[in-house]
C-alpha cells in the first residue's frame, strides 16, 4: 500500500509538493472510511443474505417488499430504523463500561480489515507480521462482550458474558494451531505471500497440499465459527436461554454496532480462510479469467453461506459440550495436524 | 428484565445466584415463572411460579350452564382443544347416560387424532427452537397450517373450536373435508421421516437430550405423570388402550414407549421420539377410521335441548397429547353444574420439575422443560 | 376387590376409617373417610398387594354450604386396573385435613390448589401456599360464598 502511495505521489505534480505527512495523513483518512464503508456495505448485504438463505431453508419467503421482489433495501431501512431509535442506558448499568463495550468489539473487527489481501497487493496495511496482527486483533473482542455482559447489571446478559469469555479464549487455541500449519509450510507471516504462494491451479491451494493442511482446515473453520458465536455455538447470545444473552439490554446505535461487528467478523473468517487455505485471489485453474478480487470475494463469500447454513441446521451446543470439543477434540488434533505437518515437511523438502 | 440483583462477590469467594427465568422467557412454554438457585451454571433448586394465566374457569363453569362450558375448556390447553372438548362432553355424556351414534364417534376420533397430531408438531418444534435448532419450528408450523386448514372447513376455526355437543358434534363432515383429511395423512407422513434425518439422530441434539432429566418410573408414578413422559419412561399405559372411550377399542395401533435407545429410559430424546413416534400411530389412526366412519347421524336426536343431569357425581378421563385429561363433574339437578374440577396433566406434571433439576447445567433446563411439553393455560386454567 | 371388599378390608384393619358407603347417586360410588387416618390409609391402599392403588388421579375440593367442605380423592390401581373414589368430609368453618403428600408426591401442587381455592388446611404439607392466585390475595373463591373483591392492588373492577 505504501510503495503504491509513494508511486501516486511520485506521479503526481500536485502531491509533490505537499508536505508528505499531510498526504499520508489524507489517505489514511480516505482508506479508514474506505475500510468503515466497505465493512458497512458487507455486513448489510449479510444481513440480507441471512433473511434470504435462513427464509428459504424455513420454506418461507424473507424480505420481499422493502426494494421490489428480493428486498434488498430491507436491512437499509433496519440500519435506520437502529439508528433513529431512543439511546437506551439501563439506570443501574455501568455507563461508561456499557457504552465502550459495543466500540471495542466494532473496532477490534474494523481494524482486521486494514491487513486482509483483497488480491495481488490490494492491501490497505501491507504488513510481515499480518496473520499475527489479525488473530491479535480480533482477540479483542472477547473483551468487548465480557464488558457488555457485565455492565449491563442484569444476570443473563451476566451469563452470556461469562460463556462468552470461556468460549472465546478457548478457542483462539485451535485457530491458532491451524493456521500455524499453514504458517509453517508457506515459511512466513505474510499473508501477501502465502497468498502468491497458492498460484497455479487448484492443486497448489494450502488445502490441498498436504492431508495434514486439509484436516487443518476444517479444524480453523470449526474453531473460528466458535470464535465468531455463530451456531451451533452461539450460547453467549443463546435466545432462548438468555434472550439474546449479552445483547439484552442494548437497543439502538449501540445494538447496531455489535450486530455489524458480529457479521463483519463473518466476513474475516471467511477471508482468512480463503487466504491461508483456498488460495487467496488466484482461480481454481492455472488460467486468471476472472480479475483476482472476484475471486477471492466469491470464496469468502461461498464461506459465509456455508456459515449461515449450518446456523439454520444445527442445534445448539452446551456449554460444557463446547468446552469439550475445544480441548479434548479440536486441540490435540491439531497439535497432531502440526507435528504431522511438520514431518511431512522434514522428510520430503528438508525444511 | 432487570431485576433485583444480589451482587456478585469481589473476592473469589463464589455464591449462588437467585435467577427469576422469569414470565417473560423465550423458553418456558407460556407465562411460567421459574426461580432459580444457581451455582455459575449449576441449577442447585428450582421453584416453579404458576398462576399467571389463572382465569378460575371452575368458578366460571358453575354459572354458564353444561353447553356454555365448551368453549371454556378450549381455551385451557389451546394446543390440543378438540381432545380437551372431547374430553368434557364425554364427561356429561356418562352422567346423562347418552349415547352418541356411530358417525358422530368416527368423526370425533377424527378430529381427536388430528388435534394430537397438531399438539405434537407443536411440542416438536417448540422444543427443537429451545435447543437452538429454528428450522424444525417452522416446518412444524407448516403441516400444522394443514390441519388447521382441516379445522377451519369443519367449524370455522383454526384454535379454539368449540366443535363438539352434548350428545354429538355441532356439524358434520363433509366428503370434501375427509378427502383433504385423506391428502393431508399422504403428504403428513413421508415428512416424519424427514424430521428424522434433519433433527432426531443429529449427534448435537442427541448429546443435548440423551441422558438428560430422567424421569425414573416409579418417580413418575408417584408424581401422577401420563401420557407420552409416562411412556418415555418405560411404560405402555395409554387411556385409549388401558380405559377406553368412544371407539377406540376398535382401532389398532400400537403404544410407543421409550426404550432408553441413546441414553436411559425416561431421559428428554425418549420423551421427544415417544411423540414422534405417536404421531406416526395417528396416521394409523385416522387411516382406519377414514375407512371404517359410516353414514348417519352425528349427534343424538334424542339430546334433551336442556341438559340437566340427574344428582351425582362422576371422573372421566382422556387421552390429551400431553397425559391424562381428567374431568370431575359434581350435578345436583340443576341448569348449572354444581362443581368442575379438571385434572390437567401439565399441572401436575410441573410438580416433578423440582425433582429431576438439582445439578443440572442452565442449558438442561430449558431442555427438560421444553421435553415436558407444558401449556400454561391448562396449567392455570 | 369391588368397593364393598375394599370398604370391609379397610374397616377390619382400621377400625372407624371407613364412615359409609355412598351409591345411591349417577355416577361413580364412593368411600367416606375419616380424616384423623388418612394417610395410614392412603398408605395402606398405595402398599397392600391386593389394592396397589399407586396412582392418584385427582384430588379436588367442593364447597357444600353452609356446613361442609368435602375433599374428594380418585384414586386408581394400574396393576389391578381399578379405581376407587375416597370423600372426606370437613366442618366448613375449620376444613383441616392430614395431607397425602407422603403417601402420592402428586398431591402437592393439587392440595395447593385446594387451600388456594377453598381455603383447607392440609396439615404435614411441606410448603403449603397459594399456587394459582397471587400470595396476597384475599379470599377463597371456589367457595359459594365468595364475594369478588372490589379492587386489587389499586386495580378495580368497575367499568
Amino acid at each position: 500500500m505504501k510503495e503504491w502511495l509513494d508511486g501516486v505521489i511520485a506521479g503526481s505534480a500536485l502531491l509533490q509538493g505537499a508536505p508528505r505527512e499531510i498526504t499520508y495523513f489524507l489517505a489514511m483518512v480516505f482508506f479508514s472510511l474506505l475500510a468503515v464503508g466497505w465493512m458497512a456495505i458487507l455486513a448489510l448485504s449479510f444481513v440480507w443474505m441471512e433473511r434470504k438463505i435462513s427464509a428459504r431453508i424455513q420454506s418461507r419467503l424473507g424480505p420481499v417488499y422493502c426494494g421490489g421482489k428480493f428486498g434488498w433495501a430491507q436491512t437499509v431501512a433496519d440500519a435506520l430504523k437502529l439508528l433513529m431509535k431512543e439511546d437506551l442506558i439501563p439506570r443501574s448499568a455501568d455507563r461508561l463500561l456499557f457504552t465502550v463495550a459495543p466500540v471495542i468489539v466494532f473496532l477490534s473487527t474494523l481494524l482486521t480489515f486494514a491487513a486482509i489481501p483483497f488480491g495481488d497487493n490490494l492491501i490497505i496495511a501491507n504488513l510481515d507480521i499480518g496473520i499475527f496482527f489479525i488473530l491479535a486483533i480480533s482477540s479483542l473482542a472477547v473483551i468487548g462482550i465480557i464488558m457488555g455482559g457485565w455492565a449491563s447489571n442484569n444476570k443473563w446478559s451476566l451469563y452470556g458474558g461469562m460463556r462468552a469469555a470461556s468460549q472465546m479464549i478457548s478457542y483462539e487455541i485451535p485457530v491458532a494451531l491451524s493456521l500455524i500449519g499453514v504458517i509453517m509450510y508457506s515459511g512466513s507471516l505474510n499473508l501477501l505471500e502465502i497468498g502468491r504462494a497458492q498460484a497455479g491451479g487448484f492443486w497448489h491451494w494450502n488445502l490441498f497440499r498436504s492431508p495434514f493442511l486439509f484436516l487443518g482446515g476444517f479444524v480453523y473453520f470449526t474453531a473460528a465459527i466458535a470464535e465468531a458465536n455463530r451456531t451451533p455455538f452461539d450460547l453467549p447470545e443463546a435466545e432462548s436461554e438468555l434472550v439474546s444473552g449479552f445483547n439484552t439490554e442494548y437497543s439502538g446505535m449501540k445494538f447496531a454496532l455489535f450486530f455489524l461487528a458480529e457479521f463483519a467478523n463473518l466476513f474475516v473468517i471467511s477471508a482468512i480462510a480463503s487466504v491461508m487455505f483456498l488460495g487467496a485471489w488466484h482461480s481454481f485453474l492455472p488460467w486468471q479469467i476472472l480479475p483476482g478480487p472476484i475471486w477471492f470475494l466469491m470464496k469468502a463469500f461461498s464461506l459465509v453461506v456455508v456459515i449461515m447454513w449450518m446456523r439454520w441446521t444445527l442445534p445448539r451446543l452446551r456449554v460444557d459440550q463446547l468446552m469439550q470439543v475445544c480441548w479434548k477434540y479440536l486441540i490435540p488434533i491439531s497439535l497432531v495436524l502440526l507435528v504431522g505437518l511438520g514431518t511431512q515437511m522434514w522428510v520430503f523438502s528438508g525444511r | 428484565m432487570a431485576q433485583d440483583m444480589k451482587p456478585i462477590a469481589q473476592d473469589l469467594h463464589t455464591e449462588e445466584m437467585l435467577i427469576s427465568m422469569g414470565p417473560q422467557h423465550p423458553s418456558t412454554h407460556g407465562v411460567l415463572r421459574l426461580e432459580l438457585t444457581t451455582d455459575g451454571e449449576v441449577v442447585r433448586n428450582v421453584r416453579p411460579f404458576i398462576g399467571y394465566l389463572h382465569r378460575c374457569f371452575e368458578k366460571h363453569a358453575e354459572k354458564v350452564g353444561f353447553t356454555g362450558v365448551i368453549p371454556y375448556t378450549d381455551r385451557m390447553d389451546y394446543l390440543a382443544a378438540m381432545n380437551n372438548n372431547h374430553g368434557y362432553v364425554i364427561t356429561v355424556e356418562k352422567l346423562l347416560g347418552l349415547e352418541v351414534p356411530e358417525r358422530g364417534e368416527y368423526i370425533r376420533v377424527i378430529m381427536a387424532e388430528l388435534q394430537r397430531i397438531a399438539s405434537h408438531l407443536a411440542a416438536f418444534g417448540t422444543f427443537a427452537n429451545d435447543l437452538g435448532a429454528v428450522t424444525p419450528l417452522l416446518y412444524a408450523f407448516r403441516e400444522r397450517e394443514k390441519i388447521m386448514d382441516i379445522f377451519e372447513m369443519a367449524c370455522g376455526a383454526r384454535l379454539t373450536y368449540n366443535y363438539y355437543r352434548i350428545g354429538g358434534l355441532s356439524g358434520d363432515l363433509t366428503p370434501e373435508m375427509l378427502a383433504a383429511v385423506r391428502s393431508f395423512l399422504d403428504y403428513f407422513e413421508p415428512k416424519l421421516k424427514e424430521y428424522d434425518d434433519l433433527l432426531s439422530y443429529n449427534k448435537i441434539f442427541i448429546e443435548r437430550t440423551a441422558g438428560v432429566g430422567v424421569i425414573p418410573l416409579a418417580m413418575a408414578a408417584n408424581y401422577g405423570i401420563t401420557g407420552p413422559n409416562l411412556r418415555a419412561s418405560g411404560t405402555s399405559w395409554d387411556i385409549r388402550r388401558n380405559d377406553p372411550y368412544s371407539i377406540y377399542d376398535r382401532l389398532e395401533f400400537d403404544i410407543p414407549t421409550g426404550r432408553g435407545l441413546k441414553g436411559e429410559v425416561g431421559d428428554c430424546w425418549d420423551r421427544y421420539m415417544v411423540r414422534m413416534w405417536e404421531m406416526r400411530e395417528c396416521v394409523r389412526i385416522l387411516r382406519q377410521c377414514l375407512a371404517q366412519i359410516p353414514e348417519g347421524e352425528y349427534i343424538n336426536p334424542k339430546t334433551p335441548k336442556a341438559i340437566r343431569p340427574p344428582k351425582g357425581e362422576v371422573y372421566v378421563r382422556v387421552e390429551n397429547p400431553r397425559g391424562e385429561l381428567g374431568y370431575y363433574l359434581v350435578s345436583d339437578g340443576k341448569p348449572n353444574l354444581y362443581r368442575l374440577k379438571v385434572r390437567s396433566p401439565c399441572f401436575t406434571q410441573l410438580g416433578v420439575l423440582p425433582a429431576i433439576t438439582d445439578g443440572v447445567m442452565l442449558a438442561d433446563l430449558v431442555a427438560i422443560v421444553g421435553s415436558l411439553d407444558i401449556v400454561l393455560g391448562e396449567v392455570d386454567r | 376387590m369391588d368397593i364393598d371388599s375394599i370398604a370391609d378390608r379397610l374397616s377390619s384393619l382400621f377400625p372407624g376409617s371407613v364412615r359409609g358407603i355412598e351409591k345411591e347417586h349417577a355416577g361413580d360410588p364412593f368411600l367416606v373417610m375419616d380424616p384423623a387416618r388418612l394417610v395410614e390409609v392412603c398408605m395402606h391402599l398405595r402398599d397392600d398387594q391386593e389394592m396397589r392403588f399407586e396412582w392418584l388421579m385427582c384430588l379436588s375440593g367442593v364447597d357444600y354450604p353452609p356446613e361442609t367442605i368435602a375433599v374428594v380423592y380418585h384414586i386408581h390401581s394400574q396393576t389391578h386396573g381399578q379405581k376407587l373414589v375416597l370423600k372426606v368430609l370437613l366442618a366448613r368453618s375449620e376444613p383441616r385435613v392430614p395431607s397425602v403428600e407422603s403417601v402420592w408426591k402428586m398431591a402437592n401442587f393439587h392440595e395447593r390448589e385446594c387451600y388456594d381455592m377453598f381455603g383447607v388446611d392440609f396439615e404435614g404439607h411441606p410448603d403449603l401456599r397459594r399456587i394459582l392466585l397471587p400470595e396476597d390475595w384475599e379470599g377463597h373463591p371456589l367457595r359459594k360464598d365468595y364475594v369478588y373483591p372490589e379492587s386489587y392492588r389499586g386495580v378495580t373492577n368497575k367499568a
